[in-house]
């Protein structure tokens, strides 16, 4: 059994409210960071901890923290994505839901650290019912001083305010989300600036996903060096895991960053195993923007090494042989999975989030996912397998947010490692739309170059 | 213009308002869009726009702008009961079509359409945040998970009466 630290106490009765929290620890970190430590010590620890964005690209915390502009007399802002929309994922969700004054608590001791006394969480549209849980959490730890003026007795004054979307997966992406909290649409800054020097309203602020913030609570409890002990290298804590597609217990596990990708799908303590007693064929283990990977490569490294949950070895082989950890959403596909369908499902998702902006990526998502139609349904050309390989590289990095690279990779990607199946559905136009390719040799064991 | 806003509710819409710093008070404008369309029968119509407007003090266009933008935004009419079933590639391995199929069969509507007693609409989304409850679907502010063609039926037949029992 890994360590625990977010979702330990998340199934303890009553655990949604302020008393059962605290009961169980809840708000000690608070009180700890709010009372006895200064806010750089805060940011300090931190740092130590090595904690990584957990939103999808990674970044230290600590150190975007640290880049904060502090100029007198301006606000600074902690902005919380809660925005969550990224295929596979459900993390964030999950936190909210069973285990809120978590966040809370981890609201509060960010907004001290950075100085920010006017929080808000921007929680996806679709997630109504959350806000409620949330903004009651609020009430309770406002109740109890953890919220409002003078928290604590310490001078230190934060509100927390929930802002809800309205159906837009663009508005994950930082620059984006504060558009769309100024009440504009959704269009992503040109960077620079960076928020951490012009954001909310042109003041400085830092956006940190959900599962970040959160993670903090533990880091002040236990100390950041003692953080950085759990899980490998630069992959410190524990990391929460979104599982699904066809796999026997979908949910969201917590892991240490040291398990196998073998392990997390065949234990029964994670997804225990394939389900219908089917055989693995792909994984998409990041959200649906990373690679996706046949099992051959997802279990091993092109190095014949056991393939391991964690950032490290997750994109080990670059994106030739490897993929990334991304949000944690970790898709799974078995043998009678369709590699063309799934990703046609995926570009019509980007050309339907698409803000528009750029053209590489507003003409390029809408031609990928009509080439990819064609194929699908028997009406493709070789030539056309082609064409979507040269359209999404003129779409990488070309635009002005990553919504253009997450589109274009996981066409990339199967492409990549599943040439075989679409060029099959290229010559059996109709024998395609009757059965799927099925598992082919994706499984099979690939040879290791031995030095 | 139209005030969607009962009494009530307009006290929600003032806090709504004093969440943010003196003169930024458009970044209410997406909370009372969600508001109005909840409070005006699941949808968006012009004047009701032109209504939320003029409490921001802004300008129309910069709410049509929005409100074009966010796909939870209905600029016209629906059916009282919205099912929105969600269609991305980890819904649809877990077999999401077969659910719209069966929706559009027992309503005898197409996606996008409204059935002809004005109660349900069948809608197909972008990926919910529930791929691991899948097939699922959005119906209100809730999610129903799981999605089988007997636990469809059985959610229609829940909608079916309940609204028989409002008339
Ligand atoms: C298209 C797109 C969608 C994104 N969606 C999310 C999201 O839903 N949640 C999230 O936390 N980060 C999302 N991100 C990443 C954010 O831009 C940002 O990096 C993140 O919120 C920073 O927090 P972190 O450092 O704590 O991960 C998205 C990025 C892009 C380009
Ligand atoms: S890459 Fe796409 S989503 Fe991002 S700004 Fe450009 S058009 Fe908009
Ligand atoms: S793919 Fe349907 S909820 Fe995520």
């Amino acid at each position: 059994m890994g360590r625990k630290l977010l979702l330990e106490k998340a199934h303890v009765e009553g655990i949604r409210h302020f008393d059962v929290y605290r009961r169980e620890g809840g708000y000690k970190a608070a009180e700890k960071a709010l009372t006895t430590m200064a806010p750089d010590a805060v940011t300090e620890e931190v740092k130590k901890s090595g904690l990584r964005g957990r939103g999808g690209a990674g970044f230290p915390a600590g150190m975007k923290w640290s880049f904060l502009a502090k100029p007198e007399g301006i606000p600074r802002y902690l902005v919380c994505n809660a925005d969550e929309s990224e295929p596979g994922t459900f993390k964030d969700r999950y936190l909210m839901e069973f285990i809120p004054h978590l966040l809370i608590e981890g609201l509060v001791i960010s907004s001290f650290a950075l100085g920010s006394n006017r929080t808000y969480i921007y929680i996806r549209g679709e997630y109504a019912w959350i806000v409620d849980i949330l903004e009651e959490a609020i009430e309770e730890a406002r109740a109890n001083n953890f919220v409002g003026n003078n928290i604590l007795g310490t001078g230190f004054n934060c509100e927390i305010y929930v802002q809800r979307g309205a159906g837009a997966y663009i508005c994950g992406e930082e620059t984006a989300l504060l558009e769309s909290l100024e009440g504009k649409r959704g269009n992503p800054r040109i960077k620079p600036p960076f928020p951490a020097v012009k954001g909310l309203w042109d003041s400085p602020t830092v956006v940190n996903n959900v599962e970040t913030l959160a993670a903090v609570v533990p880091i002040i409890n236990i100390g950041g060096e003692e953080y950085a002990k759990i899980g490998v290298g630069k992959s410190t804590g524990t990391k929460l895991i979104s599982a699904c597609g066809n796999i026997n217990k979908p949910g969201v596990y917590e892991i240490d960053m040291t398990i196998s990708v073998e392990e997390f799908i065949y234990s029964d303590e994670y997804c225990g195993g394939i389900a219908n007693g089917k055989r693995l064929k792909a994984c998409i283990p990041g959200g649906s923007s990373v690679p996706i990977l046949p099992a051959n490569l997802l279990l091993k490294t092109a190095k014949g090494e056991p393939r391991i949950m964690n950032y490290e070895s997750l994109s080990d082989g670059g994106f030739a042989t490897g993929t990334m950890m991304g949000s944690g959403g970790f898709i799974v596909l078995d043998e009678d999975q369709c590699i063309v369908k799934n990703t046609l499902t995926l570009a019509r998702f980007y050309r339907h989030e698409s803000c528009g902006q750029c053209s590489p990526c507003r003409e390029g998502t809408g031609w990928m996912e009509k080439i990819l139609k064609n194929i699908e349904y028997g009406k493709g050309k070789k030539s056309d397998i082609d064409l979507l390989w040269d359209i999404q590289r003129k779409i990488e990095g070309n635009t002005i947010c990553p919504l253009g690279d997450a589109a274009a990779w996981p066409v990339a990607a199967a492409i990549r490692h599943f040439r075989d199946e679409f060029e099959w559905h290229v010559d059996h136009p109709v024998e395609c739309l009757q059965r799927n390719y099925g598992l082919a040799g994706y499984a099979e064991p690939l040879a290791v170059a031995t030095a | 213009m139209m005030n969607p806003f009962s009494e009530a509710k307009m006290k929600q819409v003032d806090k709504i308002i004093a969440r943010y710093p003196e003169g930024k008070q458009k970044a209410a404008l997406i909370p009372l869009l969600n508001l109005a369309q909840e409070e005006s029968g699941g949808w968006l119509s012009e004047p009701t726009m032109d209504y939320v407007a003029g409490l921001l003090k802004i300008e129309p266009i910069e709410v049509y702008e929005v409100a074009t933008f966010y796909s939870m935004f209905n600029l016209q009419p629906v059916g009282k009961y919205v099912f929105e079933v969600c269609q991305t590639g980890p819904c649809m391995i877990r077999g999401s079509e077969d659910i719209v199929k069966h929706i559009k069969k027992r309503l005898g509507i197409d996606v996008g359409e409204t059935s002809a007693d004005g109660l349900f609409t069948l809608k197909v989304v972008e990926c919910l945040g529930a791929c691991g409850y899948a097939p699922m679907m959005q119906l209100g502010k809730y999610f129903r998970e799981h999605l089988t063609p007997e636990k469809v039926d059985k959610i229609i037949d829940e909608c079916t009466q309940k609204a028989a029992q409002q008339n």
